[in-house]
């Protein structure tokens, strides 16, 4: 038994030090003094200092804050609205749409971003910022209706006819029970749509254009003339970002849960 | 109960395709009653209680609430309430935020919904669970919840939609009691529907036996138990024993029908001639138990003997082919595979028909 509990724990250690080695050394070497990534001099803020002098990324950042923000918004928004549709009413064609919904999940992003990038050709849209917020929409929307339709279809149907039973139009019963209760759906559907659009390359590599890069372009371009300090510093931040959004959407989530479990 | 009809259906219909779900059915329900739709399980009886509550349209025919057609109103604007099986509550409010909320969607005053409110959790005994959530309460209390959310709106019609299903034995029957008290208590009309027999012959005013979409038979408890017009009903309603007889010699009074070469039995006679072939029913609590030949009984061997306390069951096979299921009181008269002779009270004796229905 002992044995067993010694090789699991190695195993599990292994498995932690596999997935986060790469990302622990890189917050360290973020606050390593010597610019070469192979020693730890000493401690220090300069390469977070020198960040923020650096107007090109501060720009970066703001455009890929705006991008994720107004992507996620709308597609969440979007995405609820299908899944609540596709839910609900029974139409011709509706299978043949439920597959068409997962085509921009595992499509190529590559693809998904050529074919963009020749669509907004064809209409004479100009790069920037819109159009990165566009292709995010495209390929966030699928994930949404995916994770509102998984708390959807666990939704009992008695629920809202009770709602109509007590005199709820269809907007109120919508507002008052459906939403509330499809929330952590929405709520996990929007995060992921957040992230998503975050840490996008691909995509937003074929979409921008001058004047709208985002962080991870910016980085992209920053390695090739080989990974400094200030790369490290970079990453470590957005790296916060992400964890902040990924957290707080965790805290929101067991609060629901603790609220109606509290007084049990 | 007084005499003014406050729902009525008119020759409703219900279709799912091809499938005939309600079959053409009539049925007028008092103010103040307490009607249960009695019937075995996809016999429609669920989604007459969706039409009324207009969670159902209806392909054919029209259905009257206060006088008033309602048949093409939308489900939100029925002055009817429906408690569901699930009970169907809101797990994200409060009970009372649960019961408010019907008051909410109506904008009735707020002074008015507290008090509603408080009257209803009062009545339902929930006092002191104004504060909780659904998923805290046990399923009696969720039960009360879905009806003081149900009452509160002081609408006529209460419709219950298997509601004690879901509970176990002796909270049901609690329950039972309980919601045939609130009903009266508060002269509401309720429409039940189960498929349990003992629910619906302890609370209803009248019931209506459903089949295959159709009503059976429409009647009170006492009348549905003692005279069932059908086989089914008899079968489904208690325990029966249900066999052919032949009409051997009739009196103006009686008749004497032949069960097999043994055995005859004394009926009341109703115009029959002889040589007709009759279902008839008794009822297992029916007969009474000798141990020596008396007139009018059916001879037979005791075959299977349970004692439950308060009644013992036993099988009597009369012969091959017909066992005759006896309730009796005194456990000590008899025991297995002895001989006995069971008299049946002519008045006792129920014809159901002739044999070649069905």
């Amino acid at each position: 038994m002992k044995k067993n509990k010694l090789r699991r724990n190695i195993f599990i250690i292994s498995v932690f030090v596999f997935l986060y080695l790469p990302i622990f050394i890189l917050v360290i070497y973020s606050f390593n003094a010597s610019k070469m990534n192979i020693v730890f001099t000493h401690f220090t803020f300069k390469w977070y200092k020198e960040l923020l002098s650096n107007t090109t990324l501060i720009e970066a950042f703001r455009n890929t804050i705006i991008i994720a923000v107004t992507s996620t918004v709308i597609s969440t928004i979007l995405g609820t609205i299908s899944a609540v549709g596709l839910n609900k009413y029974d139409f011709k064609g509706k299978n043949f749409i439920n597959s068409l919904i997962y085509i921009p999940i595992v499509i190529p992003e590559i693809v998904l971003g050529i074919s963009l990038l020749s669509v907004y050709t064809l209409f004479h849209l100009e790069l920037g910022i819109t159009s990165i917020i566009i292709a995010h929409i495209t390929f966030s929307i699928p994930y949404v209706i995916t994770s509102v339709r998984s708390t959807l279809n666990a939704l009992s149907k008695d629920i809202e006819e009770a709602s109509y039973d007590l005199g709820a139009n269809k907007w109120n019963t919508f507002r008052y029970v459906t939403l509330p209760l499809i929330m952590p759906g929405v709520i996990s559907g929007a995060t992921l749509a957040f992230t998503l659009s975050m840490d996008d390359v691909v995509i937003s590599y074929f979409t921008a254009g001058p004047g709208s890069n985002t962080l991870p372009l910016n980085i992209y371009s920053m390695i090739k003339t080989g990974i400094t300090p200030d790369v490290n510093a970079l990453s470590t931040l957005m790296l916060l970002v992400v964890v902040i959004v990924l957290t707080s959407s965790a805290v929101i989530q067991s609060r629901r849960i603790q609220k109606r479990e509290l007084l049990r | 109960m007084n005499e003014n009809v406050l729902v009525s259906l008119k020759n409703i219909t219900k279709k799912y395709g091809d499938k005939t779900i309600i079959n053409n059915i009539s049925l007028d329900i008092y103010e103040g009653e307490f009607l249960t739709l009695l019937g075995p399980s996809g016999c429609g009886k669920t989604t007459i209680l969706r039409t009324i509550s207009g969670l159902e349209e209806l392909t054919k025919g029209e259905i009257y609430i206060d006088g008033v057609n309602v048949t093409n109103v939308d489900p939100t604007l029925r002055e009817v309430n429906t408690i569901f099986q699930s009970f169907a509550l809101f797990p994200h409010m409060t009970v009372w935020d649960n019961i408010n909320f019907g008051l909410k969607m109506k904008k009735i005053a707020k002074e008015e919904a507290t008090k509603r409110i408080k009257d209803a959790i009062k009545l339902v005994k929930l006092e002191g669970f104004e504060d909780r959530y659904p998923p805290q309460l046990s399923g009696g209390q969720q039960q009360r919840v879905a009806i003081a959310r149900g009452i509160v709106m002081k609408h006529k019609v209460l419709l219950l939609d298997e509601s004690l299903c879901s509970l176990d034995l002796k909270l049901k029957r609690e329950m039972q009691i309980e919601l045939k008290k609130l009903q009266k208590q508060l002269g509401m009309t309720f429409i039940y529907v189960t498929h349990d027999q003992d629910e619906a012959l302890t609370m209803s005013d009248r019931i209506a036996i459903i089949n295959k979409g159709k009503i059976e038979q429409l009647d009170t408890p006492k009348n549905i138990y003692r005279y069932p017009k059908t086989a089914f009903i008899a079968d489904f309603i208690g325990e029966s024993n249900i066999f052919n007889i032949e009409i051997k010699e009739t009196t103006d009074k009686y008749a004497l029908a032949k069960i097999n070469e043994d055995n005859s039995l004394k009926i009341l006679n109703n115009n029959y001639k002889v040589g007709d072939k009759l279902k008839i029913l008794l009822r297992p609590e029916t007969f009474e138990l000798k141990k020596e030949y008396v007139r009018n009984s059916i001879k037979g061997i005791v075959k299977n003997y349970v004692y439950d306390g308060q009644i013992t069951k036993l099988e009597v096979e009369v012969n091959k082919g017909l066992v005759l299921k006896v309730n009796i009181n005194d456990a000590d008269i008899c025991s297995k595979d002895d001989t006995v002779y069971l008299r049946v009270p002519e008045e006792k004796v129920v014809i159901i028909g002739e044999q070649n229905e069905e």
